[in-house]
């Protein structure tokens, strides 16, 4: 009889928890992790902010393995939370097939499009950012060569590859950049050993400042440039911190403030296409104390130049993603 | 050693000699590259070598690995010294390895499902206890100085680095590696004599082999599948602290990248015996730096993607496991648990 009744209680408290729980948002992070100081720790800062300023609570979900994106998914609509982000072009096979089931949830993807008529999909203008970093990387190097060391080589990763060998030509055209990419499974986001083994590669073919866009492989490029004594550009979240006065600057995605501001939209997200550019502060390069020293003045007023270009029309960034071709390399 | 024995060092040197006179300064560099890539693999694989001869397959090395990796982080970042941090890799590794005994010696249960919890286990735990202990999602906090291994420039280098072809080789390749590395080294002579030259490795190859005759003799079974698992842990032990505190600064999750297995196949490359093992690992380790640094190679024929030159070890693998460059024939008593009575 107590088990009966003790049964009959935990049903009831799990109904008015799920009850509780019915406008909060909930948040996915990608195979790279929470804290992968990058790309998804940007997310969860959004979040944070969030919770700081609404006192508010919210869910979130790490994926471990590529099959539980649908479960995932469907777990979170199921009990309620809207809206839900996520983060990471791969959702966007699986949101396609379940958006359609969850009409009246709205659904929020980072770096890719989904078409249907309750999710918004955020894209950044990654090009626009590493163009900026790209003639950072021009005024820096005394070689005359730069490297680029991709994580997953995938198209989203040659956009930010693109963008900055643009930056870097409108400077230099003589010079070149070196590319290479860790992988071309998930495992190359965290390959930090791969990572470092590519930054001497590189370093031993001329190159003096290195841009990594690669997740947690960043950590091992960003540590061996900065044992060897070259200039690193950190990638999506601000990096320099991690070596202060060796990092030249982050190419920031400004991954928080789509999130914030998703959340504050709550169940009212606008679905469609949100383009987060330079204009709407989705993408930048970092300046702060701990690259003070690196960025001259004359660096500073070159890449505001660029940014008023940018936002007038005059300089146009190659999106690689249009058309799969790049005009700079 | 007869001439099909050698094929792979003919091979692997005979990629050096050509590279050097192709591209000396590159050819330096890559193969300074493909010895540091090649240490964690010579290591596990040495590791696998001790495990599987004794008859107790591992495929857990990957999991081992990564285990040694993440307590050698987080030891040599709390105590600020490399060496506690290799003494506690060496422990974490052992801990699986006595999990992997116990289940597959003791316990008698199938070494390969063992093996496969063994890696499911370090995945997580390392995750788990990574991200209580220091907040940053399983990741270890950057080491500095001491708690990590620096290159040590042995006595001589910086006299002979003019000298020509003694000079690079030396003071350029020899020189300058962390203490790992040489530790790594080492142990193929020492595997080759304890294997070949001791009491102890002719009753370590008789028991994965064939453990009765050794039990006949008066001699435990048990015990020594225990030593060599042991063995096999600490050599992970090894390979993983080189990885956290060695090559990089520190632990990221799921670092070892599948390293762990791409030993299991230099180990079957190399026929399960030592030297081969060396040359095994080099071959892989230099096929890496070579995709490094060229992501296309142009051979003037044909311009090989790095995606190729990545796959070619499990490749190679496949060929020799099917038999057409000389077979590769496993420890006859190889995953099984041995059974004393029925």
């Amino acid at each position: 009889m107590s088990l009966m009744k003790s049964l009959l209680a935990g049903a009831a408290l799990t109904g008015l928890t799920a009850g509780a729980a019915l406008a909060d948002p909930a948040l996915i992070y990608d195979l790279g992790g929470k804290f992968d100081k990058s790309f998804n720790e940007a997310a969860y800062t959004g979040a944070a902010r969030w919770v700081e300023e609404t006192g508010g609570t919210y869910r979130e979900l790490e994926m471990q393995s590529e099959a539980q994106r649908e479960q995932a998914l469907r777990r979170l609509a199921e009990s309620g939370s809207n809206p839900i982000v996520m983060t990471g072009f791969a959702f966007g096979d699986v949101l396609t097939q379940v958006a359609g089931d969850y009409p009246d949830t709205k659904f929020a993807i980072i770096d890719m499009v989904v078409e249907a008529p309750n999710v918004q999909s955020v894209v950044f203008t990654e090009e626009q950012g590493s163009y900026l970093a790209g003639i950072m990387a021009g005024m820096a190097s005394d070689s005359g060569t730069v490297g680029f060391i991709g994580g997953m080589d995938i198209p989203l990763i040659h956009k930010f590859e693109c963008g900055f060998a643009q930056g870097f030509k409108s400077v230099q055209p003589e010079g070149s950049v070196l590319i290479n990419y860790t992988g071309t499974t998930p495992a190359a986001w965290n390959d930090p050993v791969r990572g470092g083994e590519l930054t001497r590669a590189q370093i031993s073919q001329g190159a003096d400042v290195i841009y990594a866009a690669a997740g947690g492989t960043g950590i091992g490029i960003l540590q061996t440039a900065a044992d060897e004594g070259i200039l690193s550009i950190g990638v999506d979240s601000n990096q320099n911190a991690l070596h202060p006065g060796q990092v030249l600057t982050s190419m920031v995605k400004r991954v928080d403030n789509a999130v914030y501001e998703a959340f504050v939209a709550g169940a009212d997200l606008e679905p469609g296409i949100r383009v987060m550019d330079l204009a709407a502060e989705g993408v930048d390069v970092a300046v702060d104390e701990s690259n003070a020293d690196l960025v001259t003045a004359e660096m500073q007023a070159a890449v505001d130049e660029a940014k008023a270009g940018i936002a007038s029309g005059e300089v146009a960034v190659h999106d690689y993603m249009t058309d799969n071709t790049c005009p700079a390399s | 050693m007869n001439i099909r024995e050698s094929l792979i060092a003919i091979l692997v040197l005979g990629i050096c000699v050509f590279w050097a006179l192709a591209d000396g300064a590159a050819a330096q560099q890559g193969i300074g590259s493909a010895l540091r890539l090649m240490t964690p693999l010579l290591l596990a694989c040495l590791a696998g070598l001790y495990s599987e001869r004794a008859g107790v397959f591992d495929i857990g090395l990957e999991g081992k690995m990564l285990m040694a990796a993440f307590t050698a982080a987080s030891v040599a970042y709390i105590t600020g010294s490399a060496w506690l941090g290799l003494a506690a890799g060496i422990g974490g590794s052992l801990a699986l390895s006595l999990i992997h005994g116990l289940a597959s010696i003791t316990f008698m249960g199938n070494q390969l499902i063992s093996g496969v919890a063994i890696n499911f286990l370090a995945s997580g735990l390392t995750v788990l206890i990574g991200q209580n202990a220091f907040g940053l999602g399983g990741r270890t906090p950057a080491l500095t100085g001491d708690g990590r291994f620096g290159p040590i420039t042995l006595p001589g280098a910086e006299a002979v680095a003019d000298v020509p072809l003694l000079g690079p080789i030396y003071s350029g390749l020899i020189s300058g590696q962390t203490i790992l590395v040489y530790v790594a080294f080492a142990m193929v002579p020492i595997t080759w004599w304890v294997l070949y030259r001791t009491r102890f490795g002719l009753r370590l190859r008789a028991v994965g082999e064939n453990p009765a005759s050794v039990d006949t003799a008066g001699i435990s079974v048990t015990r020594l599948r225990y030593t060599a698992v042991a063995i096999a842990g600490i050599l992970c032990g090894i390979a993983g602290a080189y990885l956290a505190t060695g090559l990089s600064a520190g632990f990221v999750k799921e670092m070892t990248a599948g390293r762990g297995f791409i030993a299991l196949a230099a180990l079957i490359f190399a026929k399960w015996r030592p030297w081969q093992a060396l040359f095994a690992t080099f071959l892989f380790g230099l096929l890496e730096a070579i995709a490094n640094l060229y992501p296309n190679l142009d051979l003037g024929i044909v311009v090989v993607p790095s995606m190729f030159m990545n796959a070619l070890p499990y490749i190679l693998t496949v060929i020799i496991l099917a038999g057409f460059v000389g077979r590769a024939i496993p420890p006859r008593a190889g995953g099984e648990p041995y059974v004393k009575e029925r």
